[in-house]
């Protein structure tokens, strides 16, 4: 590796691939960089462990998504899991492709680093895209959010938004038929014995608004969502690949916790958040289920743990951290419950509260610095 | 080059109205869903620029300066409405598509902006020509997003059939129309795309 090094270096033989030396023997080697100017924290983790970390935490919800896609076209044990793996392989392959060849495109051209930015995005984006979509929407997708997301902004850290939430909103709202409705949340591959004809199904969620809007007609007695609790919580339920089982992503955001790369005050008022608006909701009688349903269903708990924390592109300051993330999870709940269009907020709030994550920002270090004063005034 | 040819090309690129300049982006973005309609558009505000500048640029010495916005106003309205009658005249259906849109190249700042800042200075061709060359600026980033636009979001050109119905996912293909090329957002991003290219390939308009 040493030895073909300086044939990548500035004027080397191959010195315009610099980046992509870079990037690749930064990844199988931890760096001999050190920092030289200003104060840093001392730490083990550079910013490629974190993002393994990231990867290792999304592994639950990952394995558990290719079970449940197996196992809902009638496939049993490890050949539902091999199932779901060959069926949504495709899937991580191509966001891997189309977000990694643009981002060292990038890198290339401004002679940047290689950010591994991307490889928990690269991850997180078939997670979050129904597993019937086809390949070409998620690699349009994966392309519109790394160059408009990310790059225009300049690259990895710089972005406002999630890229990876980008690539859902841009394939919601462009291809909304294969996005949303009863069908595309199954599989539709026929191999190794998978019954696939005619299954359907709304998602848990699409259930919970038509039912309520029942029992506010007036047409039924109790509002439900086709699905015991349990199941919700375990994931047994129709959705997006990743999303759907609450236990998986909140072992997954115990390893970020624990690791602390993901800030819980962040999380936590994601959740508090969400539930305040649920029961402020059923207090008022807009909607008749009991608050906590909201947390488990659809990509709340999803957007929460992996989504919200984005280190990025969430507040900086630990009060606008739980500014911002109370305000996701009500929002999240408002959009569900009140717009009929969108049964599914936590994608929109998200990304609403990550455009206003720098003004919470803003606000609460200025009241920092006018408390500040006002404490000098009083010592004078 | 001649000065009047840099009066009607100069707005071709280096002083593009909508992309350098950043003006006219509302009606770039609500006239633009298809090509027919943006070509007329394109049209009408040529013929609204080139006019208005005629005009005023033969009236230049005998408005006083503190009247002049009225009188503007009064020859570019004049000019609009004649423009909408024609359009209701002769091409209805796509006027009742560009609906109020006709009406507010009254309030396009190009319009406007040529003649405060070019016609009560030049003479009359010359101000003629720019007008001609605003219009023709502004009309040619209008169809290349209505391009993008309606060839991604409706599979069409002129409402030609570009993409085959068999490809179609409701046909039994693997194609869907892309949504949200119909919406406003993605002119405003195709705008952007527009920009970024010119810049890339003009590099004395790059800001510092």
């Amino acid at each position: 590796m040493d030895k073909i090094k300086p044939t990548f270096s500035k004027g080397g033989k191959l010195g315009f691939l610099e980046s992509t030396f870079d990037a690749f023997e930064t990844f199988l080697f931890v760096p001999n960089t050190t920092t030289v100017k200003g104060a840093h924290i001392r730490d083990c983790n550079d910013m490629k462990r974190t993002m393994i970390m990231v990867v290792l935490a999304l592994m639950p919800a990952f394995l558990f998504g290719c079970w449940w896609t197996g196992a809902q076209v009638g496939l049993e044990g490890f050949r539902a899991f091999f199932y779901g793996l060959v069926r949504v392989l495709p899937m991580v392959c191509v966001s891997y492709i189309v977000g990694l060849a643009i981002e060292f495109y990038f890198a290339q051209v401004r002679g940047h680093e290689v950010n591994e930015g991307f490889l928990v995005t690269g991850l997180l984006i078939p997670m979050i895209f129904p597993v019937s979509t086809p390949l070409w929407m998620v690699g349009l997708s994966t392309a519109f959010a790394v160059i408009f997301g990310k790059e225009v902004f300049g690259g990895t850290g710089m972005n406002v938004f999630n890229p990876a939430l980008l690539a859902r909103a841009f394939a919601f709202f462009a291809y909304t038929p294969s996005m949303s409705g009863e069908a595309v949340w199954y599989s539709n591959w026929t191999m190794m014995g998978a019954q696939v004809d005619g299954i359907t199904g709304a998602t848990a969620l699409e259930r919970l608004a038509s039912s309520n809007a029942d029992v506010l007609a007036g047409k039924i007695d109790v509002a439900s969502m086709g699905y015991s609790p349990l199941d919700a919580f375990l994931g047994m339920i129709p959705g997006s690949f990743g999303e759907t089982s609450t236990l998986a992503i909140l072992i997954g955001g115990a390893i970020l916790l624990f690791t602390g790369i993901a800030s819980w005050r962040t999380m936590v008022s994601v959740f508090v958040g969400g539930l305040a608006m649920g029961y402020l909701f059923q207090a008022l009688g807009v909607t008749t289920y009991p608050a906590w349903w909201h947390l488990i269903v659809g990509g709340f708990a999803f957007g929460a743990v992996f989504m919200a924390t984005d280190p990025v592109t969430s507040a900086q300051t630990n009060k606008g951290k739980y500014i911002v993330g109370l305000m996701t999870g009500a929002l999240a709940v408002l959009i569900r419950v009140v717009n009929p269009a969108y049964p599914e907020g936590m994608m929109l709030s998200i990304l609403f509260m990550n455009a206003l994550a720098p003004l919470v920002d803003y606000f609460v270090v200025e009241a920092n610095i006018s408390r500040r004063k006002k404490r000098v005034k009083l010592a004078k | 080059m001649s000065n009047n040819m840099k009066y009607l090309t100069g707005p071709f690129s280096a002083n593009n109205p909508v992309i350098v300049q950043i003006l006219g982006i509302c009606s770039a973005l609500a006239v633009t869903v298809q090509l027919k309609p943006a070509i007329v558009m394109a049209l009408s505000v040529t013929v609204v620029t080139a006019f208005s500048n005629l005009v005023m640029s033969l009236l230049r010495n005998g408005v006083p300066a503190r009247i002049r916005i009225i009188v503007q106003l009064v020859v570019i309205a004049a000019l609009v409405i004649l423009v909408d009658q024609v359009l209701k005249a002769y091409v209805y259906e796509i006027s009742k598509q560009l609906s109020v849109y006709v009406g507010l190249i009254i309030t396009n700042c190009i319009v406007m902006g040529r003649v405060e800042a070019f016609a009560l200075g030049n003479k009359p061709w010359a101000s003629f020509l720019d007008g001609i060359g605003n219009g023709l600026g502004y009309g040619m980033i209008l169809v290349i997003v209505a391009f993008f636009r309606e060839l991604f979001g409706s599979g069409s050109l002129l409402g030609f059939r570009i993409i085959p119905e068999s490809w179609y996912m409701t046909e039994g293909g693997f194609y869907s129309n892309c949504g949200l090329m119909l919406f406003p957002p993605m002119a405003l991003i195709i705008v952007g795309c527009i920009i970024w290219v010119h810049r890339s390939r003009n590099k004395d308009l790059q800001e510092k």
